[in-house]
């Protein structure tokens, strides 16, 4: 027999030669141009196509500073985004969520945008949009878009029903919403629901909501220290969902562990009335609902705080290690234009946070409920606990398996009092620790 | 001791319940892939597609760049699983022929490398091959599947060699064959299906892979299929459920086409050692 280790040398060599074919840096900002690295999480097919025709439309009108388009994920990106920081190889135009900023803000490791954001932008966001990206003393991103919860209802169920219809000036309480809820599945009969909560992820959706009540839950004191308390009206909420649930019968107790897309076919079989959702949900309803199914988006409960609820608005940032912060801050504004803040709303089936981008018209039409979401706009604020240290540990140690336990009835409300409380501060001193 | 033919019936009705089992999310992935977006939120979904469609292949290919990717994974996995079994071959012979204290402690400390997270050791691999200028480079990453398959590798490959006999290296050793000789001429060729299915476990590793690909590779002429499969995915979990079933069925054909190539490679490979044996 033949030796092969010749043959297997130059098999070796040949796969040498092709590695180094496959290496390669990038050999931007080697011709006096400058290249902005901009991720993007925009996932819709709609909303692809108008990032990527914005970077394009950016890209023919500044030939010194070019825009790259870098599709990222909404999977895993905190760990991304770490790992690059780290690495010092972070995009120099970061797209987020703004409930994802502090841990990175805090680190240093994205810009503090004042000074460096236009007057027009700045004024063309209203305040409360500003708070969501404003941590410690520093702005670190632009908010610029946001999706308020909503109730998508079953028209013909509701109309046949003989309930009021809500709207944004005169929707219902949360005391009439239970009663509608329980009217509804009396309509409807055995095996169907007035409602259907779609909480795999209960507590962001409860807090949010909460707003509206009145509650808060987390208090700041003078000493700056985070407490959770668990008010009267921050368990109007909670206690409305558990009781449609295990008192009235009202509302699906197997949609609870579900997410937003798996209650979509029990809705459109008329199985729930209604589905309180994100609003680019309508987004999946519009292109999945069947033929002849007539929906209508409807404001969620409104509170002795109104129609106020939280949200975590979608950021850009600019990386604290980027040379370019002045250009990519530039790069922003653009993107943000109002024209182009409409276009990436629609892509995105949100809201924008811009006033001017708000008024178009096109955002401002019964279809598909737009008028609906633009009207609660105004009433929006900063999620309750997005910037409170620990708030994620809290969340899923404590938080989100109390709620699933009470919302099931397996708990009663003294007894999730006490865990998110008591439970829940021990893990929040962990965190202020001076 | 004999099995009777209600015995036998029991064990073919088990193994067919266990098949089913096994395809069911192919199966199901298939279905998903042709159903339109009517049929995707029905709450009695059917098996066969009522009106098939080729718009979720159209929309995933529209959107994202899967053939590229595709081409990326290949090339990735291909060379993960060539340098694994090229590296982990010669290893698994030592440790399995010499066996001492450190052989043993070297296999121990394989095991053990393999319960560490992937996020413990991003951060420092991700600085270790910056300043090897591989970060961004399908090289990088290939290097990064080949650590991390290697452990595994040599533990299956150790076994495969511990199983063909030391007599046969012996004889030829007597007939004057040096180590590498014995090496390439006699153990390999009895390894081939040892080899063939480290192989296809490291290629799977690869083709699979998610997040290191993520992190290590920034622009998107370079991403691989798991990472623009994501892209398919909003916040919150949402999911653009048909293009994602359609790009994620034209994932698994790869995988399939090598698996069923290097499948006919084992069984050929195991009958040859028997013969010889």
């Amino acid at each position: 027999m033949r030796p092969r280790v010749p043959a297997l040398a130059a098999a070796a060599m040949a796969f040498v030669l092709l590695l180094a074919g496959c290496s390669g840096e990038d050999s931007s900002r080697t011709d006096g141009k400058i290249t902005l690295r901009f991720q993007s999480l925009a996932w819709q097919e709609e909303s692809v196509a108008a990032n990527k025709e914005l970077v394009k439309e950016w890209n023919a009108t500044h030939p010194r500073v070019r825009v790259e388009y870098v599709q990222g994920s909404w999977d895993s990106v905190h760990d991304q985004l770490l790992t690059s920081f780290e690495g010092g190889e972070a995009p120099d135009i970061i797209h987020d969520a703004s409930d994802d900023l502090a841990d990175f803000a805090y680190g240093g490791y994205l810009a503090d945008l004042r000074g460096l954001l236009p007057a027009r932008l700045t004024a063309d966001i209203p305040r409360q949009s500003w708070e969501t990206t404003t941590f410690g003393d520093g702005v670190h991103g632009v908010p610029f878009l946001q999706e308020p919860r909503v109730l998508i209802a079953n028209k013909k169920i509701l109309d046949a029903s003989g309930a009021r219809i809500p709207t944004p000036r005169e929707p219902w309480s949360w005391e009439e919403f239970r009663g509608v809820a329980k009217k509804l599945t009396a309509h409807l009969g055995e095996g169907r629901y007035g409602v259907a909560w779609p909480l795999k992820d209960p507590v962001s959706a409860t807090l949010n909501l909460g707003l509206s009540a009145g509650g808060r839950m987390f208090q700041r004191g003078a000493d700056d220290k985070v407490r959770i308390e668990f008010t009267d009206a921050d368990a109007v909420v909670p206690g409305t969902v558990h009781d449609q649930v295990t008192v009235d019968g009202s509302a699906s107790p197997t949609a609870l562990g579900g997410g937003g897309s798996d209650a979509l076919p029990g809705f459109f079989a008329g199985k729930y009335a209604m589905v309180p959702l994100g609003f680019s949900y309508r987004q999946q309803i519009a292109q999945q609902a069947p033929e002849g199914f007539e929906w209508t988006v409807l404001p969620a409960p409104a509170g002795r705080a109104g129609l106020a609820q939280g949200v975590s608005p979608q950021t850009l940032s600019v990386a604290e290690d980027s040379p370019y912060k002045k250009e990519a801050v530039a790069f922003i504004d653009f993107l943000l234009r109002p024209a182009n803040m409409v276009r990436l709303a629609k892509g995105d089936w949100m809201l924008p946070t811009g006033r001017q981008a708000l008024a178009d018209p096109s955002l401002r039409t019964a279809e598909n409920g737009w008028a609906t979401g633009a009207a609660l706009a105004r009433h929006l604020r900063s999620a309750p606990a997005q910037s409170v240290r620990g708030y994620p540990e809290w969340k899923d140690k404590v938080a989100t398996p109390a709620l699933q336990e009470y919302y099931s009835g397996g708990i009663d409300r003294a007894e999730l009092r006490k865990r998110l409380v008591k439970d829940g501060n021990l893990v929040l001193a962990r965190y202020q620790r001076q | 001791m004999r099995t009777g033919r209600a015995g036998r019936a029991g064990q073919y009705l088990a193994l067919l319940a266990y098949l089913v089992f096994l395809a069911f999310p192919f199966l199901w992935l298939v279905s998903t892939a042709f159903k339109p977006p009517g049929e995707l939120a029905s709450l009695h979904p059917t098996w066969i597609p009522r009106n098939p469609t080729l718009e979720n292949f159209r929309q995933a290919f529209g959107e994202q760049p899967l053939l590229r990717a595709a081409a990326n994974s290949l090339v990735i996995a291909l060379a993960a699983a060539l340098v694994a079994v090229v590296v982990a071959t010669p290893m698994a012979y030592v440790t399995a022929r010499h066996r001492t204290r450190l052989s043993k402690a070297v296999t121990g400390w394989v095991v053990v490398s393999q319960a560490f997270p992937f996020v413990l050791l991003i951060i420092p691999l991700f600085l270790i091959l910056k300043n090897l200028q591989l970060v961004n480079t399908l090289t990088g990453l290939v290097l990064v599947y080949v650590v991390w398959s290697l452990p595994f590798a040599l533990w299956m490959l150790t076994g495969y060699v511990r199983a063909v006999p030391a007599e046969l290296e012996e004889a030829a050793a007597v007939d004057g064959a040096g180590r590498a000789r014995i090496l390439v001429s006699v153990t390999a060729p009895l390894l081939a299906p040892g080899i063939a299915a480290t192989a296809m476990f490291a290629f799977i590793t690869a083709w699979n892979e998610f997040f290191f690909a993520l992190v290590l590779l920034k622009t998107p002429e370079k991403q691989t299929l798991p990472v623009v499969l994501t892209h398919f995915l909003g916040a919150e979990g949402v999911a653009d459920l048909g293009p994602l079933a359609a790009a994620a069925f034209l994932a698994t054909i790869p995988s399939l086409v090598i698996f069923a190539i290097i499948q006919k490679r084992i069984t050929g490979g195991m009958l040859a050692g028997a013969v010889k044996h």
